[in-house]
C-alpha cells in the first residue's frame, strides 16, 4: 500500500532543500527529484521504493500541500478504496471510501494540550545523586507500584 | 569541507554518553537523563556531555510512528508488579527474567502519567460504566481517574500521536543541539585496552556524504527489534506491510553482538495472528468487542482444541494460555483444512447492539475504525479494497511471518544487569558459561549489557517481553539514572579505540567502494559478479529463513538437517555480505540495515540449533524434538558471537523463579 504524490498539487516544498515528507518518512523513502531526471517532474517528491512502504502514512500527514495518497498495495487489495487523513493541532479526519462507494468520516483526538506546549521538568524536583542507585525516577507521580513484598519469594 | 559520495567527509566527536535511537526507549532515557546529568554536576562536578542519533526523525521513528490505539502495559492501583511477572512469563513459556519484568511492572505507570499530562488523550469511564474518549476533561490517571481496560493490562487511547508527543518532550528535555537526526549508526568499537568495553560507535549521515565516529564512555543501543528476516507472506508492493515497523532492522543485537554482548533467548521470535495481509491489531476485537475467532464452519477453535492445551502444562493452563499456544491451536484447525480462520466480526457487534442506544452504537463503530487508523491505516485499506464493513463481514485471520524482538510478546535480546534489590540470584547455577562473563543477574549497573559501558532498552531487553511502549520508555529511563552513575564513577575512564579511524570509515563505506569499483563493469548495473544489491541479499535471507528455519513455507516447521543446511547457507551469504553494494546514500542504509539482518538471522538459527526442544508451539516446531522439555531445557540459552572468528557460542544460564508462578494456575481452577 505505497504512497503517491500527486503532481498537481505537490511544490517541493517551494524548493527547500529539504521536504517535509523526506525530512519525516522513518524509512527515508520520500526523495525530492530536483532535476526531474527521475520521474519527469521536476521539484517534486516520489515515493523511491514503494515496496518498502509501511504505509504508516506520515508523509500523507505531515504534507502541506495534501498532496500525498495512498494507493493500497496493488498485489494483494482490489482498486478504488481509498483512506485519507487530515491531520489538525488536536484531532484527525478521516475520509474512507470503499471500493462499492461507501462513505465514513470519523474524527478522532490527537492531543489534549497545544503543540509544542510541554513544559518537560516545570514544577518537577530535581535529581539527587543520592537516589541514583535505588528504584524510581528523579520525579514520582503516583504511578510508583512498590509492591507487596511477600511476593518477592526469594528475598 | 564538505564530502562527496567518492570521498565522503569522517567527521569525529567525543562524547559521555550516546544514545543510539529515537524511539520509546531513548525518548524514556533523553527525558530522565538531563535531571540526573545536572545532579551529577552539582553533585559531583562531573560535567557529561550527551548525544543522541536517531536513523529517522524522533517525531515518526521507532514502532511508535504511525501511532497506537493503546498502552499495553498500565499496572495501575490494583495490581501487583508480582502479577504482572507472572504475566510475562507464562505468555513466554515460563522462561523470563522476573527481576527484569517485575522491575519494569513497578516503574512503568510513572511514564504514562507523564505521557497523560503532556497531552496523550487516554479513554476514561465515568461513574456509571460509560467510556469516554481522551478528549473528555475527566480526572487524570494519576489523581484517580478509571482507564478504560481493553484487558488486564491494556487501556484505550487516542494515540494517533503517540510518539508525537513523547518525542517533543524527549527534544525539549535534551535539547536540539544534543539531537542528531538522519544518523544510521552501523558498528560499534570496542576498547583498545579492555576487549569487554564499549569505546564508541560509527556510522553515516543518510543526507550527506559523511562518515560519523563517536567516541563514548557509554552508550545505549535502543534500535528496535527485527522485521524482514525471513520472507513475508506478501511479496510485491505489500511485502513493507510487515506487522512491526519495517525499519527495524536487527541493529541492536548485531551490533551489540559483534561488540561481544551476551546475547539472550535469540531463539524466540512472535508469530502474531493478525487480520491478514493488512496485519491489523487484533486485542481490541478480542478483548473489548468480545470477538471470537472462528475456523471456516463457525466453530470456536479455541474451544474445538482445547485439549490440545493440555500437552503443554502448565503453560496452556493459564487463564489465559500462552501466545504461542493459540496460535498452535490455530494452525491445527489451517492445516487440518478448515480455513480459512475469521474474526466473528458479526457476531460481536451484534450482540453489543442488542443493549446499547443507536448513540453509544455509532460511537462503537467508529472505536472499531480507530483502533486500525491510529495504528494500522493498512489494516483499513485492506477492509475498504474489499468492500468488508465488520458488521457486515468477517474478516480474515492469519499467522504473520515470524519476528525478533523483546518489547512486545517476545523475549529475544541482549542479557542485561538487573536490580539488586528483589531477589535475584547473584551466582550461576549453570556449567560451561565463558568464563569472562558474569555471574547472576546483576553486576552494578541496570541494564547494562556484558559490554562494560553498553547499555539497552527497549526491544533490546532480552528475557522480559510485555513492556510495549510504555515499558520500553520505562526501561529506557532506568538506563538513563545508570548510565550517569557509571559514569560518575568512572570519571577519569579515558577509552580507546580497538580499530583506527581509517579502518573504521573504510569498513562503513565499503558497500560504496565495491560499486564505484566495479559499476562499469557490466551495462546494467543490478546485475554484476562482483558485488551484490542489498535487495538481493534480502531476498536470500528470507529464502533461507523461510525455507530452512521454520518459517510460513514450512508452517513454521524445522529440524536439525534443515537447520545444518540453514547454517552452510547463512555462512555464504556472510560472506557474499562483504560484497553488498550500495550506490547512493539510500542503499547504503539498505546494504548496512540487511547486514545486520543477517547476524541476527544467524543467531536465531544457532539458538534453535542449540535448544533441543520446541519451546514455543506455534511459534515454530523442531520436528526431530518436538516436545517442551522441561527436564532440560526450562534454562536460559545465550550466546556470544566472536567478531575475529565470524562463530557463535551458545550455553546455558539456569532460570529461577522470583515470584511464584503457581498462583496462575490456580486462577485458572475458578
Amino acid at each position: 500500500m505505497p504512497t503517491f504524490v500527486r503532481t498537481d498539487k505537490c511544490d517541493g516544498c517551494k524548493g527547500q532543500d529539504k521536504t517535509a515528507c523526506m525530512y519525516i518518512c522513518p524509512h527515508d523513502l520520500m526523495k525530492l527529484d530536483k532535476d526531474g531526471s527521475e520521474t519527469g517532474h521536476a521539484m517534486k517528491a516520489f515515493n523511491q521504493e514503494p515496496e518498502q512502504c509501511w504505509e504508516c502514512y506520515s508523509c500523507v500527514k505531515i504534507c502541506p500541500q495534501q498532496a500525498i495518497e495512498v494507493r493500497h498495495y496493488a498485489d494483494v487489495v482490489p482498486l478504488g478504496g481509498s483512506v485519507q487523513p487530515l491531520r489538525g493541532s488536536d484531532s484527525i479526519m478521516w475520509t474512507i471510501k470503499f471500493r462499492n462507494g461507501v462513505l465514513k468520516r470519523f474524527k478522532f483526538p490527537i492531543r489534549t494540550t497545544p503543540e509544542g506546549s510541554i513544559d518537560c521538568y516545570g514544577g518537577k524536583p530535581e535529581a539527587s545523586m543520592a537516589n541514583v542507585s535505588k528504584s524510581g525516577f528523579f520525579n514520582q507521580m503516583n504511578g510508583y507500584r512498590a509492591g507487596n513484598p511477600a511476593e518477592l519469594i526469594r528475598k | 569541507m564538505s564530502g562527496t559520495f567518492e570521498n565522503p567527509e569522517v567527521v569525529q566527536e567525543e562524547v559521555d554518553i550516546l544514545l543510539i535511537g529515537g524511539g520509546m526507549a531513548c525518548s524514556g532515557a533523553a527525558y530522565e537523563i538531563m535531571r540526573w546529568a545536572d545532579a551529577a554536576k552539582r553533585e559531583n562536578g562531573v560535567d557529561l556531555k550527551i548525544k543522541l542519533v536517531d536513523k529517522a526523525a524522533m517525531d515518526r521513528s521507532g514502532a511508535v510512528a504511525q501511532g497506537l490505539s493503546a498502552i499495553n502495559t498500565y499496572i495501575g492501583d490494583t495490581q501487583d508488579p508480582a502479577d504482572y511477572a507472572r504475566m510475562v512469563s507464562n505468555d513466554l513459556m515460563g522462561i523470563t527474567r522476573d527481576d527484569l519484568a517485575y522491575d519494569v511492572g513497578r516503574h512503568v505507570d510513572e511514564s504514562v502519567h507523564l505521557f497523560e499530562e503532556w497531552g496523550l488523550p487516554i479513554w476514561k469511564t465515568d461513574e456509571s460504566g460509560e467510556r469516554h474518549d481522551g478528549s473528555v476533561d475527566m480526572p487524570k490517571l494519576k489523581d484517580g481517574g478509571k482507564p478504560v481496560r481493553s484487558g488486564k493490562w491494556q487501556i484505550m487511547i487516542n494515540g494517533e500521536s503517540y510518539k508525537w508527543i513523547v518525542a517533543e518532550a524527549a527534544k525539549k528535555a535534551l535539547g536540539m543541539d544534543r539531537i542528531q537526526e538522519r544518523i544510521f549508526i552501523v558498528h560499534l568499537i570496542n576498547d583498545k585496552n579492555d576487549k569487554n568495553r564499549i569505546a564508541g560507535a560509527a556510522g553515516f549521515s543518510v543526507r550527506e556524504n559523511k562518515i560519523v565516529i563517536y567516541k563514548a564512555k557509554a552508550i545505549l543501543l535502543a534500535a528496535g527489534g527485527c522485521v524482514n528476516l525471513f520472507r513475508p507472506r506478501s511479496v510485491g508492493e505489500g511485502q513493507g506491510r510487515a506487522w512491526y515497523p519495517v525499519w527495524n532492522a536487527g541493529s541492536t543485537y548485531s551490533m551489540a553482538a559483534e561488540a561481544g554482548a551476551e546475547l539472550t533467548m535469540m531463539e524466540n521470535r512472535f508469530v502474531p495472528a493478525r487480520f491478514k495481509d493488512g496485519y491489523g491489531p487484533v486485542g481490541a476485537w478480542f478483548l473489548l468487542f468480545k470477538a471470537q475467532a472462528v475456523n471456516a464452519n463457525g466453530e470456536v477453535y479455541m474451544a474445538r482444541n482445547k485439549e490440545m492445551l493440555n500437552d503443554y502444562p502448565p503453560y496452556g493452563q493459564a487463564a489465559v494460555p500462552a501466545s504461542c499456544l493459540r496460535n498452535h491451536l490455530m494452525l491445527h484447525e489451517m492445516k487440518e483444512g478448515r480455513g480459512p480462520i475469521y474474526m466473528d466480526t458479526v457476531t460481536a457487534l451484534a450482540k453489543l447492539r442488542e443493549t446499547l442506544s443507536p448513540r453509544e452504537v455509532k460511537h462503537l463503530e467508529a472505536e472499531a475504525w480507530e483502533d486500525f487508523l491510529d495504528m494500522c491505516v493498512g489494516q483499513c485499506g485492506v477492509w475498504v479494497g474489499e468492500n468488508i464493513e465488520p458488521e457486515k463481514k468477517n474478516s480474515e485471520l492469519m499467522p504473520t511471518e515470524p519476528y525478533l524482538l523483546g518489547s512486545h510478546s517476545g523475549c529475544c535480546g541482549i542479557w542485561v544487569s538487573g536490580p539488586e534489590d528483589v531477589g535475584a540470584p547473584t551466582t550461576e547455577g549453570k556449567d560451561g558459561v565463558p568464563a569472562h562473563l558474569p555471574s547472576g543477574w546483576n553486576w552494578g549497573y541496570r541494564s547494562m549489557t556484558t559490554v562494560k559501558g553498553l547499555f539497552t532498552a527497549g526491544d533490546g531487553v532480552g528475557a522480559s517481553g510485555h513492556k510495549f511502549s510504555s515499558g520500553s520508555h520505562a526501561e529506557g529511563r532506568l538506563c538513563a539514572k545508570s548510565m550517569v552513575k557509571y559514569c560518575v564513577d568512572n570519571k577519569d575512564l579515558k577509552v580507546e579505540f580497538e580499530e583506527t579511524p581509517e579502518q573504521i570509515a573504510e569498513l562503513i563505506y565499503k558497500p560504496a567502494r565495491n560499486y564505484l569499483e566495479f559499476k562499469d563493469y557490466s551495462t546494467a548495473i543490478d546485475v554484476n559478479p562482483n558485488y551484490i544489491t542489498p535487495k538481493m541479499l534480502q531476498f536470500r535471507l528470507q529464502k533461507i529463513m523461510d525455507e530452512y528455519v521454520a518459517g510460513v513455507a514450512t508452517y513454521y516447521t524445522t529440524n536439525d538437517k534443515m537447520l545444518a543446511v540453514a547454517e552452510e547457507k547463512l555462512g555464504m551469504l556472510k560472506e557474499d555480505a562483504e560484497k553488498m553494494r550500495a550506490k547512493d546514500l539510500h542503499e547504503l542504509l539498505r546494504a548496512w540495515e540487511n547486514y545486520h539482518r543477517i547476524l541476527t538471522a544467524e543467531a536465531h538459527m544457532k539458538h534453535i540449533q542449540f535448544r533441543e526442544e520446541s519451546r514455543y508451539p506455534g511459534f515454530y516446531y523442531r520436528m526431530d524434538k518436538n516436545f517442551v522439555d522441561e527436564e532440560n531445557w526450562k534454562c536460559f540459552v545465550n550466546s556470544i558471537y566472536d567478531k575475529k572468528s565470524k562463530q557463535w557460542t551458545c550455553f546455558k544460564r539456569a532460570h529461577v523463579d522470583l515470584v511464584d508462578k503457581t498462583k496462575l494456575f490456580k486462577a485458572a481452577a475458578h
